[in-house]
């Protein structure tokens, strides 16, 4: 199910220099604003927590995940280069799957990583904060790297969607309209949070129940249907 | 020994036929697959290598067949013509990559980057080559496994004149050793020094195939159009009418030239400078005014 050589492949696509960048650069804006605010207002919980709920989990974390989720795989469909992958007896969903795997692991490194280290500047894990928007971050990373991997093989403005997606429903619709934060990554994975620390600063919408059952559906069947539509990825020649 | 069949072929999108009934036999040597630009040749590439659906017809390999099935691509190797390739690694990295996903590993990939005359420069970026270089380490790709069947689509595009010599002979090299190699190609003489057995496609429809001698004969044959320019249009088109490898001329005012039909090429060539002598005429222009190989197929599937 997993193939070594299309991880390599993948990852070095990712993290190559510009895309490297782009990523490397909300974590550390992050973290800068985490060490000014520490600076200027001191420690308070109320305030990490708005800091890491506003700006890390239901910004950073979605743009993160639509970089490294339609960049494991929309750019070789775009240029072409997935023929190289396309054209070995290496089952379809195999090349998905491991996509999806490294789309994972590059979404948990620059966004769950940094929650974890801006937590801990903004209030030293107080209440459990830190943990909670880390655990948060870690269970929406998952989502949305197959969300967006699928976004990626399907449609050649993934990105331009994949953000649309993250900023306007997500962080905008989801904090103003009430029925569309159900149907939010980021409150499935706040309800996963809110059970892991039992804390009162970091709640959701939705039951730990709801949010479990959707995140594993959502990432279950994007995953699948990405491997479908890889497998009846057609390439259009030149003429 | 493999074949590939390409049954009843057809592939449309939308409104557009690209491929239109297509049945053919490929078998072992080197098939040389000629039509003008946008002719449907790609599209018949890509789905005799797996990666496109045909719209009606089959397309199998040793009765096998090629969409839906991962399997095959241990017997297939592919040289697309579009140039996007990992360019951030090296040229060895990649033909690595390319065996291990054949489940080959590093010996099999220096073996082909051997194979065409890559190693001098395998430790360079890809983004660093040029068109040929790039075109050698895609063929490398495609040989890890020493696939039974090669599909290359236009692989002499933008190479230079050395590096298309060398490509022939390993392309001749690959078909005397009994693979099935194809290539696409919109020029005849590249497919004439290279190919045994040649498909022609003109607009979505196969037009001719079998030997290039016969097919040459064909293009040859068929009415020749020129424009010419000389000191003394009148006089030379006196001169030439007089003779049977012409059918017509005309003079053309306005461009001040004459146009000439010849209807047998070869003895027309020879004739032309030699009346232009006899007769004290300079020559200032001649070009032949239906060249193109649109001109030449069209003629061709009227034949």
């Amino acid at each position: 199910m997993y193939d070594p050589t299309v991880a390599r492949l993948t990852y070095r696509a990712l993290l190559g220099r510009r895309r490297a960048l782009i990523l490397g650069a909300l974590p550390l804006l992050l973290i800068a604003i985490s060490v000014v605010v520490r600076g200027l207002a001191g420690a308070d919980d109320q305030t990490a927590s708005d800091l890491l709920g506003g700006l890390a989990l239901a910004t950073m974390v979605p743009i993160i995940g639509v970089i490294a989720g339609t960049g494991a795989i929309g750019p070789e469909i775009d240029d072409g280069s997935v023929v190289y992958l396309l054209s070995k007896p290496i089952k379809r969903p195999t090349i998905i799957f491991t996509k999806l795997i490294v789309a994972i692991a590059v979404t948990m490194v620059f966004s769950a990583l940094p929650t974890l280290i801006a937590g801990f500047i903004l209030n030293g894990n107080g209440q459990q904060i830190a943990v909670a928007y880390t655990v948060a971050a870690l269970v929406a990373s998952i989502a949305y790297a197959a969300l967006f991997l699928l976004l990626g093989t399907v449609s050649r403005h993934a990105v331009v969607f994949g953000l649309v997606y993250a900023l306007v429903w997500e962080a905008l619709f989801g904090s103003l309209v009430p029925g569309a934060r159900t149907l939010s990554v980021q409150q499935w994975s706040l309800a996963v949070a809110h059970k892991v620390t039992g804390g009162e600063l970091v709640t959701s919408d939705v039951s730990l129940t709801t949010g479990t059952v959707l995140l594993v559906a959502v990432t279950v069947l994007a995953t699948w249907y990405a491997g479908q539509k890889l497998r009846s990825l057609t390439l259009a020649g030149e003429e | 020994m493999t074949t590939l069949s390409i049954d009843h072929v057809s592939r449309w999108f939308g409104n557009v036929v690209a491929v239109n009934d297509i049945t053919m036999t490929i078998g072992p040597g080197v098939t040389g697959l000629l039509g003008p630009n946008g002719a449907g040749k790609s599209t018949l590439i890509n789905m005799m290598g797996g990666f496109l659906a045909p719209s009606t017809g089959t397309v199998t390999l040793d009765g096998k067949p090629t969409w839906r099935n991962e399997a095959i691509y241990k017997h297939i190797g592919i040289v697309p013509e579009r140039e996007a390739m990992y360019d951030f690694l090296t040229g060895r990295e990649f033909v690595v990559a390319n065996a291990e996903l054949q489940g080959l590993g590093a010996k099999a990939a220096q073996k082909a980057l051997a194979t065409v005359e890559m190693e001098y420069a395998q430790d360079r970026k890809i983004s660093t080559y040029s068109k040929g270089m790039r075109q050698r380490v895609k063929m490398a790709s495609a040989l890890v496994h020493e696939p039974s069947l090669l599909l290359l689509d236009e692989p002499f595009n933008g190479m230079d004149p050395r590096q298309r010599m060398q490509l022939m002979d390993l392309l001749r090299r690959m078909g005397d050793e009994g693979r099935t190699v194809l290539f696409s190609s919109h020029i005849l003489e590249e497919v004439e020094q290279l190919a045994w057995h040649i498909e022609v496609v003109v607009a979505g429809r196969h037009a001719a195939s079998g030997d290039f001698r016969k097919i040459r004969r064909l293009m040859t044959d068929r009415p020749h159009r020129y424009l010419v320019r000389s000191s003394d249009d009148r006089a030379l088109a006196a001169a030439l009418i007089a003779d049977p490898s012409t059918s017509g001329i005309e003079v053309d005012l306005a461009e001040g030239a004459l146009r000439i039909q010849a209807v047998d090429f070869g003895r027309f060539t020879a004739l032309l400078p030699k009346v232009a002598r006899d007769h004290g005429i300079r020559l200032l222009t001649v070009s032949p005014s239906d060249e193109s190989l649109e001109s030449v197929f069209s003629y061709l599937v009227a034949a």
